[in-house]
């Protein structure tokens, strides 16, 4: 994936404070975060550091708040106690436009994908370059780079609903990557597919944190957690309540 | 400031890109170009009122209050005496500028609505009428009347007062309504726009939750809402100025029937006036649309 590597999609300049991420800053880093809702407190104590280039595993039974915890790490969600910390900011001392850069360096792939269904596929994944002004600046030949990396390129023109499950998940993964962002985050990114296209998503993300990227993805498949320790290093962060207990341990 | 700032750069350069991110909403879009057409249509009438009462105003105010006239009530046989009594005393009347006597056939004209072209005037005891241009600074009204009172006992000065101040008054009332009409069609106007966009922005909550994902800021959500429904008013609204226009040309001309109902319309540069409509929908929808944006967007965060 050359314009990933060789970073073409890099943005030139970085918004407001420029962040550059070096080898001992922390990408994302919680720091006893807590997070309630409707009078519940779903997360509690979180303290946590992603250091660039990483690999983790956020893991957990359903309903444990592993959705949450992703939505805390690009800015969806603020902490009601503790502290988030992205690229070295504070996430509650900024402005909505600020979170808005943060996402550009941040790409999220969710479970249930979330595209814009009138728009066809190609274009969903260069959303992330027309909301930053700068399609016209790249064009369309890493996009076209990107369809064939994700093995979407004959799928460039079809509507987000006449894609199956797999085509709509490795879809999200292009737009999530397409800006070249320091950090990667997938919600169950296997949620809804085979066995054999969960190992292809696999691939997709290794290669990326091959590149540099930070990724973390939430699971509660074991499988696809043990496939991967098999090709790189990563680290499986346990939610249980509202806690996670088994940070840094291996599985 | 921001937001407006690139809203306007938006609205100016425009966005293809930006416009497709948010679905059409076809009949959204109809309504709110019929809403901004209607509204522009009745402000067109509501301009033409507010102008032709103001004309009205001024004529009533101004041309005929340098007119005034003087009824010489006398019998037949005197009337033609006491008539050149009273034009000798004007010609000495400081303040008018002119002074003559309507003729027969004047006179005759006057009455002929209420007794028919064949009446016979001099054989009736119909006062001869004097009518009298005053110059730029006006004539003393009062010194005039006792004038008349002394040296011709049957005429009676009318400097049309009594029935101009209530008309000046109705003819300014009815350009005040003129003008509250416009404010309440412009109001009305931001109201349907501000409806209508949160309806949209609400409508597309997930749509706005998925360019929130991917980076958007909140400016450049907004301005495809903005541009997209100034644009919509803009169009209307021209529509809908155009047809008032129309409809006003189409109106019966003054010299068909006379009076004020026939006044009502354009004249001169006022023709130009109505086209500003369209820019003024324009600038409220994108204002209504900026706030209403700004609005949802934030409970939306």
């Amino acid at each position: 994936m050359q314009c990933l590597r060789r970073g073409a999609l890099k943005p030139k300049r970085c918004w407001g404070t420029t962040v550059q991420t070096k080898r001992d800053m922390r990408v994302i880093e919680f720091e006893n975060v807590a997070y309630s809702y409707g009078g519940g407190e779903l997360l509690s104590d979180i303290s946590v550091k992603l250091a660039p280039g990483s690999f983790h595993f956020l893991t957990g039974p359903s309903g444990s708040g592993k959705t949450t915890l992703m939505k805390l790490c690009y800015g969806a969600l603020l902490p009601t106690a503790g502290h988030v910390s992205l690229f070295g900011k504070d996430v509650r001392t900024m402005e909505r436009d600020d979170i808005a850069m943060i996402r550009r360096r941040v790409g999220v792939v969710h479970q249930d994908c979330q595209f814009l269904n009138h728009l066809p596929v190609a274009e969903n994944i260069g959303l992330p370059l027309t909301v930053s002004g700068r399609h016209a600046e790249t064009g369309g030949e890493d996009l076209q780079e990107l369809l064939s990396w994700v093995g979407l390129s004959s799928r460039a023109d079809a509507l987000p609903p006449e894609l199956s499950g797999g085509e709509r998940q490795r879809a999200a993964l292009a737009r999530a990557v397409i800006m070249s962002p320091d950090v990667v985050l997938a919600d169950e990114p296997t949620g809804n597919v085979d066995w054999e296209m969960s190992q292809r998503l696999l691939r997709l993300l290794v290669e990326l944190n091959r590149m540099g990227k930070t990724v973390l993805i939430a699971t509660h498949d074991l499988g696809l957690i043990r496939a991967t320790k098999a090709q790189v290093q990563a680290r499986v962060l346990r939610i249980a309540n509202r806690r996670i207990q088994l940070a840094g341990a291996d599985l | 400031m921001k937001m407006l700032r690139i809203a306007l750069a938006s609205l100016w350069n425009g966005d293809r890109q930006a416009d497709r991110v948010v679905p059409p909403s076809g009949f959204t879009a109809q309504l709110t170009l019929f809403a901004a057409a209607t509204m522009a249509f009745l402000a067109v009438f509501a301009l033409a009122l507010s102008l032709a009462s103001g004309r009205l105003a001024h004529i009533w105010g101004q041309e005929l209050a340098r007119t005034a006239t003087i009824r010489v009530v006398a019998p037949i046989d005197q009337r033609s005496a006491q008539t050149d009594a009273a034009l000798r005393i004007l010609e000495t009347t400081k303040g008018v500028a002119t002074a003559r006597a309507l003729t027969d056939e004047e006179q005759q004209s006057l009455l002929a609505p209420w007794f028919g072209p064949e009446l016979a005037i001099d054989a009736l005891p119909v006062p001869r009428l004097i009518e009298i241009i005053e110059e730029d600074d006006g004539m003393d009204a009062d010194g005039l009347r006792l004038r008349l009172a002394a040296e011709v006992p049957g005429a009676v000065l009318d400097n049309h007062s009594r029935w101009r101040a209530p008309l000046v008054k109705a003819a300014s009332r009815l350009k005040l309504l003129g003008w509250v009409s416009m404010t309440l069609i412009i109001a009305t106007l931001a109201a349907m726009v501000t409806l209508a966009a949160n309806a949209a922005l609400s409508a597309n909550a997930q749509v706005i939750a998925v360019l929130r994902l991917v980076g958007a800021t909140d400016s450049y959500i907004a301005q495809a809402f903005i541009r997209r429904f100034t644009l919509r008013a803009l169009t209307g609204a021209a529509a809908g100025t155009g047809l008032g226009l129309l409809a006003i040309l189409l109106l019966p001309s003054t010299a068909d029937a006379g009076g004020f109902l026939t006044g009502l319309g354009f004249q001169g540069w006022h023709w130009i006036v109505p086209l500003v409509i369209p820019f003024l929908s324009g600038g409220v929808a994108f204002v209504a649309t900026g706030a209403a944006a700004r609005r949802t967007l934030k409970d939306l965060a």
